[in-house]
């Protein structure tokens, strides 16, 4: 299975991203430059953590507009795997990818903690390997996390189990202070419809070897996997 | 030339934790009077050529592509003609 | 020109006089601008250079000492480690977000002008006290600058240090260090050579911002300085991190001769410095410098500060190869000039020459001076403290408690969860242990790296609390595992014309010098800060000691949380009845006085070669560094880290309680380690030389400490964290 990360001016954790996949998942990976024009020959695209274009205006809102953003829509409407995040995920909400909205962290600052997660739909291609009632260690690391969408929207996306990630306590409780950014209903990722692209908040890449204090994060990666092979 | 003056503030169902620290900030200033703030962009564009109208035209679909994220915010413009 | 615009630019008459001498004319008002900031102290270190001298600064694993953008050491396996630290007080304190931002910003381009990759940021902060709006003001302020540059530049930020004292209320302290891994064999550095190579300027436009910041840097703060607002500026992270990229790119394929970053005056230090360093003269055209707004004249483009900016020069037939490169980065770049061989910085400007001077004048030729140094009054005064008059501690719990929550010692959560320190994915040891630990990939090893200066010692006796400073970083490095390298220092004192500020300032160099020497870890590089003063009262002197160390097999490192039940836990070193200068005194009686701990260097070494050897062979599952608030607070911070409870029992021997719980005296570790591994640990500590007793074990719920057989302390772990956790975001609410 072969894995594409975007470089957008300012991602900064597109090297997370790369050796992730490459030195622990062991699986082909390689960078795509924003400008290019095609994503064909990948299985699985990557929009990595950073600051794109320096955050500037609105998180994702520049980026979106990059040249090689148009063929990860087309890439994402033929049913290709497209996975954001942080800043990823908020790039895939500005280009209308997955519904919702993200800005500004109720505390105001930028946070950088672990976080705990409950899996919320098992049965995605980004969380299939995940056993049930784990609760997933992952770090976060941003200062305009807070998921918005309207009432309608977010009804919707409950009943078609479009919310996948929440935060929540150690022992899987979604409480209020297990929240760290004030999101409606604890969201840390949510996918699209037909669920072949999901955008979270929290950093997989930076929980996949035991010496950064987890590993949790490697299960969405070896989910992808399992999900592409149960297609060949 | 056009110049737009651009107002982006987030849309009133959208809590704002900038402006509610704001306005904390001055109530302990001693502004009790102060009922509420909200914090907002402004931008200044600047735009050569074309009617007033097809100027207002284009700020519209600047804010609506770009300057504004429509699923949070709302946005607000004038067009005034200024000198070079 | 009349003496009042060459005053007014902060030169003294002689050295205008200086000036005169050397180009046989009087200057015009763009060379005198540009002598004004290159013989500023911030500069030519012309104040401080001859005790600078002090520093042992050769060692064999040094290949770049002081005189460079930054510090060099080998690591073996081809790799070498880069770090400096830098002060940005001043700037700070007139506009906290942009003036901890762009200092930041600074010291990540000294780190990549060398050609290495920044791979870690540190800061060592000093505020006044929290009771104070606009102490609160800047202290959030300086962190939100912090994490907006760090944060979105992508350089993790992983230690750290943040002291509270009246006397930073009006002179806040901000000094940032970077940290970065470069091929042994691809330093580039400061030269401008080649005779018609072209100079390239890459980065952001010049504007007017940051006019005059380094004579801002070397005067006094008064109220007035709230005025001086313009000369900050502003940064631009997403700016520096297109042109980091670019310029490790430039440096990785060696298409660069030599690069400089333009920090402190601008284009008239980056363009004089090159110079100087390659033994050429440079041409520059100031017409082809992109600025920001229209009509800038000679003077403000070579003395502006404007951030972000790259001076570099390459070959012909790489000049456009060069360009491209920045193209793609989105970075712009132009040739403003070319390598001369006269020796001359000469500057053009709408075709004629705007300036003409020799270029090593600028760089090399300020005057020095030895100011005159006189030990101070109030020495005398403060190290007068007569422990029988202090009723000996009764209720230790209480004092635990204020001591965990007294800003200095309470945790500091609240400053580094703003901060992305796990960026990179190389973090091993996060913030909150005594020196934080990252991986070098595509090796086994690893760096542990941390700031370290308690100014109150300083204060009390600048030759004792240099050489604390200099121990405890590395003491710090040890328990994590890790073999002290080198050092980088930022000296903030006051004004160096005070007899008494240049006796703290000599003093303190003398001592952290020695202990230097004694550790085997040179001074690589630094930075002076001075006039840290507000309407005339000045900081404590305040020498922060940057030190880096090497992990042969990261995997083996430490850190100081007790891990679990049943553990011995081992006190490593002496107690003395030594109360003078400590957290204890200032929290509970509110006094800075007595004479610092003493420190022993052979002791302290032997200390820190045990602790290194029980963590490298096995037997340490934790260790962790006495410092401030003494045993007592060492003990809770074991504990709260993986809430693990623990009971200790102490005996006097004939010390003061307090002393006993809370003292501060220095060459003293905890370790915990295996039931099985107490007695080859106790051994081990013997081999060195080094007092050990097992004082307690790990377990329970509760922190349990008991003195002569009496309980003193009984409290609950969550109650320990809970305030000790609490104290700083309670504060900043």
């Amino acid at each position: 299975m072969k894995f594409g990360v975007v470089v957008f001016p300012g991602s900064n954790c597109d090297l997370d991203a790369y050796h992730a996949i490459r030195d622990v998942l062991r699986h082909p990976v390689e960078y795509i430059w924003h400008q290019e024009e095609s994503v064909a020959g990948f299985d699985c695209i990557v929009l990595p953590g950073g600051f794109s274009y320096g955050d500037y205006l609105r998180s994702g809102a520049i980026a979106r507009f990059s040249p090689v953003m148009k063929s990860v829509v087309e890439f994402a409407a033929s049913g290709g795997l497209v996975f954001g995040i942080c800043n990823g995920f908020q790039v895939l909400v500005e280009v209308g990818l997955l519904p919702g909205a993200l800005y500004r962290n109720t505390g105001l600052q930028f946070r950088c903690q672990f976080t705990n997660l409950v899996v919320e739909n098992r049965n995605t291609p980004f969380t299939i390997a995940v056993e049930p009632g784990r609760v997933l260690k992952i770090p976060i690391a941003h200062g305009e996390g807070n998921y918005y969408a309207d009432a309608q929207t977010l009804r919707a996306m409950e009943q078609n189990g479009q919310i996948v990630f929440r935060y929540a306590t150690a022992g899987g409780e979604v409480t209020k202070d297990a929240n760290p950014n004030g999101s409606l209903y604890n969201i840390a990722g949510v996918c699209n419809e037909n669920k072949n692209v999901l955008g979270m908040m929290p950093h997989p890449e930076r929980s996949v070897e035991r010496i950064l204090g987890s590993q949790d994060g490697l299960v969405i990666f070896e989910s992808l996997v399992r999900y592409r092979e149960g297609l060949r | 030339m056009w110049k737009a003056r651009i107002e982006i503030m987030l849309k009133k169902s959208v809590l704002d934790p900038q402006g509610q620290a704001v306005e904390g900030a001055l109530h302990s200033l001693g502004y009790d009077n102060v009922r509420s703030v909200r914090v907002g962009k402004y931008l200044e564009v600047d735009i050569d050529g074309g009617d007033k109208e097809a100027a207002g035209a284009q700020v519209r679909e600047m804010c609506e592509r770009l300057l504004a994220n429509t699923v949070i915010e709302d946005y607000t413009f004038t067009v005034t003609e200024v000198q070079r | 020109m009349k003496p009042e615009v060459w005053r007014g630019m902060g030169l003294k008459d002689e050295e205008y006089n200086m000036i005169v001498a050397i180009l046989g004319r009087d200057p015009n008002y763009v060379e005198l601008g540009m002598y004004s900031v290159m013989w500023s102290e911030h500069c030519s270190y012309k104040n401080s250079k001859e005790v600078l001298r002090l520093f042992p600064t050769k060692g064999e694993n040094v290949l770049q000492g002081p005189g460079e953008n930054a510090g060099i050491v080998d690591i073996g396996d081809g790799l070498a480690v880069c770090f400096k630290i830098e002060s940005h007080n001043h700037p700070s304190a007139i506009e906290p977000y942009q003036g901890a931002a762009t200092g930041v910003g600074g010291i990540i381009r000294d780190i990549f002008t060398m050609g290495a990759r920044p791979v870690a940021l540190l800061n060592s902060l000093r505020f006044g006290t929290l009771n104070e709006r606009k102490v609160r003001y800047l202290f959030g302020g300086v962190v939100a600058g912090i994490a907006g540059y760090g944060n979105c530049i992508g350089i993790p930020t992983v230690a750290g240090e943040v002291y509270f004292d009246p006397c930073y209320q009006g002179n806040p302290l901000v000094n940032a260090m970077c940290v970065g891994i470069i091929e042994a064999d691809k330093i580039r550095r400061g030269r401008a050579t080649g005779v018609g190579n072209p100079v390239i300027l890459a980065g952001a436009r010049t504007g007017r911002d940051g006019m005059h910041g380094v004579t801002f840097a070397s005067e006094e703060l008064s109220d007035a300085s709230e005025e001086k607002r313009p000369a900050v500026q502003v940064g631009d992270p997403f700016m520096e991190k297109l042109l980091m990229e670019a310029c490790l790119e430039l440096i990785e394929n060696g298409d660069i001769v030599g690069i400089q970053d333009l920090g402190g005056a601008g284009l008239t230090c980056a363009t004089s410095e090159m110079a100087s360093r390659g033994g050429t003269g440079l041409e520059i055209e100031l017409d082809r410098v992109p600025c920001r707004e229209e009509g800038m004249t000679a003077y403000e483009i070579m003395i502006s500060e404007s951030q972000e900016r790259m001076l570099m020069v390459v070959t012909p037939d790489k000049e456009e190869k060069v360009h491209a490169v920045f193209r793609r980065w989105g970075v712009p770049s132009t040739t403003i000039g070319k390598v001369t061989g006269d020796g001359m910085l000469r500057v053009r400007k709408a075709g004629e020459v705007a300036a003409e001077v020799p270029a090593r004048s600028l760089a090399e030729d300020a005057p020095v001076y030895c100011p005159a140094f006189k030990e101070p009054e109030y020495i005398k005064q403060t190290s007068e403290l007569d422990l029988s008059r202090l009723p000996d501690v009764t209720d230790a719990a209480g004092a635990l408690l204020a001591l965990l929550g007294s800003p200095n010692i309470a945790s500091k959560e609240w400053v580094y969860h703003q901060y992305d320190h796990m960026v990179r994915t190389c973090t091993v040891v996060l913030p909150g242990s005594d020196a934080a630990v990252i991986r070098i990939r595509g090796t086994a090893k690893g760096l542990a790296m941390t700031t370290d200066c308690n100014a109150r010692y300083t204060y009390l006796d600048p030759y004792i609390g240099g050489m604390i400073a200099v121990a405890e970083a590395a003491r710090n490095i040890t328990c994590s595992g890790a073999e002290p390298l080198a050092v980088t220092d930022n000296l903030n004192f006051g004004n160096p014309e005070k007899p008494e500020i240049f006796w703290q300032f000599r003093r303190a160099v003398e001592g952290m010098s020695e202990a230097c020497r004694y550790f085997g870890t040179p001074v690589i590089g630094g930075n002076v800060s001075f006039y840290n003063e507000t309407n005339g009262e000045a900081i404590f002197p305040t020498p922060t000691v940057g030190m880096v160390g090497l992990l042969s097999d990261v995997t083996r490192h430490c850190t100081q949380d007790f891990r679990q039940e049943g553990d011995r836990i081992i006190l490593l070193g002496d107690t003395f009845d030594e109360l003078g200068g400590s957290e204890y005194l200032y929290v509970l009686y509110g006094e800075t006085r007595g004479k610092p701990p003493a420190l022993d260097l052979a002791r302290e070494k032997a200390l820190q070669q045990a602790v290194l050897a029980a963590i490298r062979e096995g037997l340490a599952v934790s260790a962790h560094d006495l410092s401030e608030g003494g045993l007592a607070v060492a003990l809770s911070e074991c504990c709260i880290g993986q809430e693990v409870g623990a009971s200790v029992n102490l005996s006097t021997g004939g010390l003061r309680t307090d002393s006993l719980l809370f003292g501060e005296s220095q060459g003293r570790v905890i370790i915990s380690t295996r039931p099985e591994n107490t007695e080859k640990l106790l051994a081990l500590a013997g081999e060195y030389g080094v007092p050990s007793r097992a004082i307690g074990t790990t377990g329970g719920t509760e922190l349990i400490i008991s003195v002569d057989g009496n309980e003193k302390v009984r409290l609950p772990v969550p109650e320990l964290a809970k305030k000790w956790r609490g104290a700083i975001p309670c504060l900043m609410a």
